[in-house]
């Protein structure tokens, strides 16, 4: 472990601070929370918000994971892994189950998740309206009168040009019938395992400064239609390192002839089925 | 070509800062930079990495330029990192810039005034040669010295508000604001959106500020006046309760006079916009005071119609650490959120074919 620095680098008042950010935002479920994110030794846009957010909420006995795209193994994952190792000193675990906090970047595990457990997602944009509306003071105004209209004539929009919603990543979901929330650019497949999840799910956006949470067993509903419903989508093959055919897929490039590889993008999933004899 | 899992991502990572390193020391046989001689001989950007580091140390500073390879926004950030891990003691007084040693004192508006016009180490009037001496080591020969003068410097603001040409400070409505412990909200009082330009990038403040210049949110502008000098801080500490003096500060301060054509309620009379950098730095605080009066549209009952007058934008926008992240997070991967996208884009097209 580093010295110089406090457990898990932040300070005990800026630990605090969002602390109370982070229980304001599990009391208003899909609310954003303001607070005054501070900067890390690690780039804004490379998961300052989650970082803060665990650092906020780890303890010397927690096991943590990381992941990003799905992998344990992808350079930032590693670099935020080692991140707290050096300064909080904590066990940290590849294994989706022996984790107590998972950070994560652009996925949800494949394995479910069980109470007791806290999924960190960090954000880049928490404000689900952003392209549609710019300006925060306004979409503020909007989220505090539900008014949603705005998003629902741009699924309306999608489908009348495309044949369906042409989201496909960070689909919008409504929390607890109450709050428009940006799932974070996790793709849309993974949108229904927030629904009713038994752990607890954080949001971190470091450099837009906002906290939200989805608490224990809400209900988390992707934007539809009664006749478009949501559609979530993965690549129509089986992974060709397990067989998984119910796994978020990533498409490898094999060779300069059209030659593609699908493979499971949940690193540790693929592996645990793997160990157990699971093949193509 | 079979496929591997992408493993050793940590060696890699521990292989490319091995690589950083000896790539920022370079040629061995050159002698290595020392911190001070980065503290002395690039002063202004060390000023610069101070004032968007939101850290007055000159010190660290100039070790951060060294780490970053002269990259001062990399620097910046370094010391905006190092900053937020400080414990925040006390707060200081504000700054009194009257009773500022002045190094450097101009003003656009008058040929003459008290105190007089102070050119100071300025470029100003430098021919842009490259110097060929320089290539070798030199000695500069001594600058001849005045006696220093007793003469007040008295602000060209409070002169023009003698005649009530120029709008009052106004009282101050409480504590200032802090962005550091509080996050931005819009609307965002002066203090706060001051205190965000002065650590905002050089840059884009001075893109903003011309772009008043040439039309977009016009201010019609004159440098009513700039100094740069030192100013010590005070502090009270509560167990004390008298004010100390905790170091002297080298800053650059510029007020803007504006015109302004008057209101229903307000007759005709000059505004200005305020800049205020650490360190010697002219064209910070001067875009810095341009942009700060453009914004000033809405409260003045000007139409604000351009990019510098709206204050959400310039101040979502002008944070270079939080922009150069987010442009350069773009480097991570981002393949399951493609391979969403590429599902989608060949369920379009096979809808298109039918």
């Amino acid at each position: 472990m580093s010295s110089g620095y406090n457990f898990a680098y932040l300070d005990e008042q800026t630990k605090r601070m969002l602390r109370r950010a982070i229980l304001k935002a599990v009391a208003i479920p899909g609310h954003q929370v303001p607070f005054a994110s501070r900067e890390m030794p690690l780039p804004y846009g490379w998961g300052t918000g989650g970082i803060q957010v665990t650092a906020a909420i780890i303890g010397p006995d927690d096991v943590l994971k990381v992941i990003d795209q799905g992998a344990d193994d992808t350079t930032n994952a590693v670099s935020i892994r080692h991140f707290f190792a050096r300064t909080a000193g904590v066990a940290t675990t590849t294994r989706t189950g022996d984790a107590t906090i998972i950070q994560t970047r652009h996925r949800v595990p494949e394995t479910k998740l069980r109470a007791g457990q806290i999924v960190v997602f960090q954000v880049p944009q928490p404000e689900p309206l952003s392209r549609l509306e710019p300006s925060r003071a306004e979409t503020r105004r909007m989220h505090a009168l539900s008014e949603y209209g705005l998003m629902h004539v741009k699924l309306y929009e999608d489908i009348t040009r495309y044949g369906h919603v042409a989201i496909s990543y960070d689909y919008p979901v409504m929390v607890n019938f109450r709050y428009l929330m940006a799932p974070s650019p996790i793709p849309a497949f993974d949108n229904p395992r927030l629904h009713m999840m038994p752990a607890l799910q954080l949001f971190g956006a470091g450099r837009e400064k906002r906290i939200y949470a989805v608490p224990p067993w809400t209900d988390v509903r992707s934007l539809d239609f009664d006749d478009h419903p949501f559609r979530p989508a993965r690549a129509p093959h089986s992974c060709g390192l397990c067989g998984a055919t119910d796994s978020y897929l990533d498409e490898v490039v094999v060779d300069d002839c059209g030659g593609r590889l699908f493979v499971c993008s949940d690193t540790d999933h693929c592996e645990t089925r793997r160990g157990n004899g699971m093949r193509p | 070509m079979a496929y591997v899992a992408v493993k050793g991502g940590e060696r890699a990572i521990g292989n490319a800062h091995a690589w950083l390193a000896e790539a920022r020391r370079g040629d061995t046989s050159v002698a290595e930079l020392g911190i001070p001689q980065i503290a002395a001989q690039l002063g202004r950007a060390v000023d610069r990495v101070m004032a968007e580091g939101s850290l007055y140390d000159r010190e660290l500073a100039a070790l951060a330029i060294k780490q970053a390879q002269g990259d001062l926004i990399e620097a910046a950030f370094l010391l905006r990192a190092y900053r937020t891990t400080l414990p925040r003691f006390a707060h200081a007084a504000p700054a009194d810039t009257d009773a500022m040693l002045v190094r450097r004192r101009i003003s656009g508006v008058y040929k003459d005034l008290p105190g007089g016009q102070v050119l100071g180490p300025t470029t100003d009037y430098t021919h842009r040669l490259l110097d060929f001496s320089l290539l070798g080591e030199t000695v500069p020969p001594q600058a001849a010295e005045a006696p220093a003068s007793e003469e007040k410097m008295p602000r060209v603001a409070g002169i023009l508000a003698h005649e009530g040409l120029i709008e009052t400070d106004g009282a101050s409505d409480g504590d200032p604001g802090d962005l550091t412990r509080e996050p931005l909200a819009f609307p965002a009082g002066r203090d706060l959106r001051l205190q965000a330009l002065a650590r905002g990038d050089e840059g884009f403040l001075l893109g903003l500020g011309y772009s008043t210049q040439r039309g977009w949110g016009g201010t019609h502008p004159f440098v009513g006046e700039m100094r740069v000098g030192d100013t010590f801080i005070e502090i009270t500490p509560p167990e004390l309760g008298f004010a100390i003096d905790i170091g002297d500060l080298t800053l650059t301060e510029c007020v803007m006079v504006n015109q302004f054509k008057g209101s229903k309620t307000e007759k005709p009379q000059f505004t200005s916009g305020y800049g205020l950098a650490f360190g010697h730095g002219e064209r910070r605080a001067m875009a810095m005071a341009l942009v700060d009066r453009a914004m000033r549209a809405g409260e003045l009952g000007e139409e604000a119609t351009a990019p510098a007058q709206n204050a959400e934008f310039v101040l979502s926008h002008c944070d270079n650490i939080e922009a150069t992240g987010f442009v350069e997070h773009l480097k991570l991967p981002h393949y399951v959120d493609f391979q969403s996208e590429l599902e989608s884009v060949r369920r379009m097209r096979t809808e298109a074919e039918k």
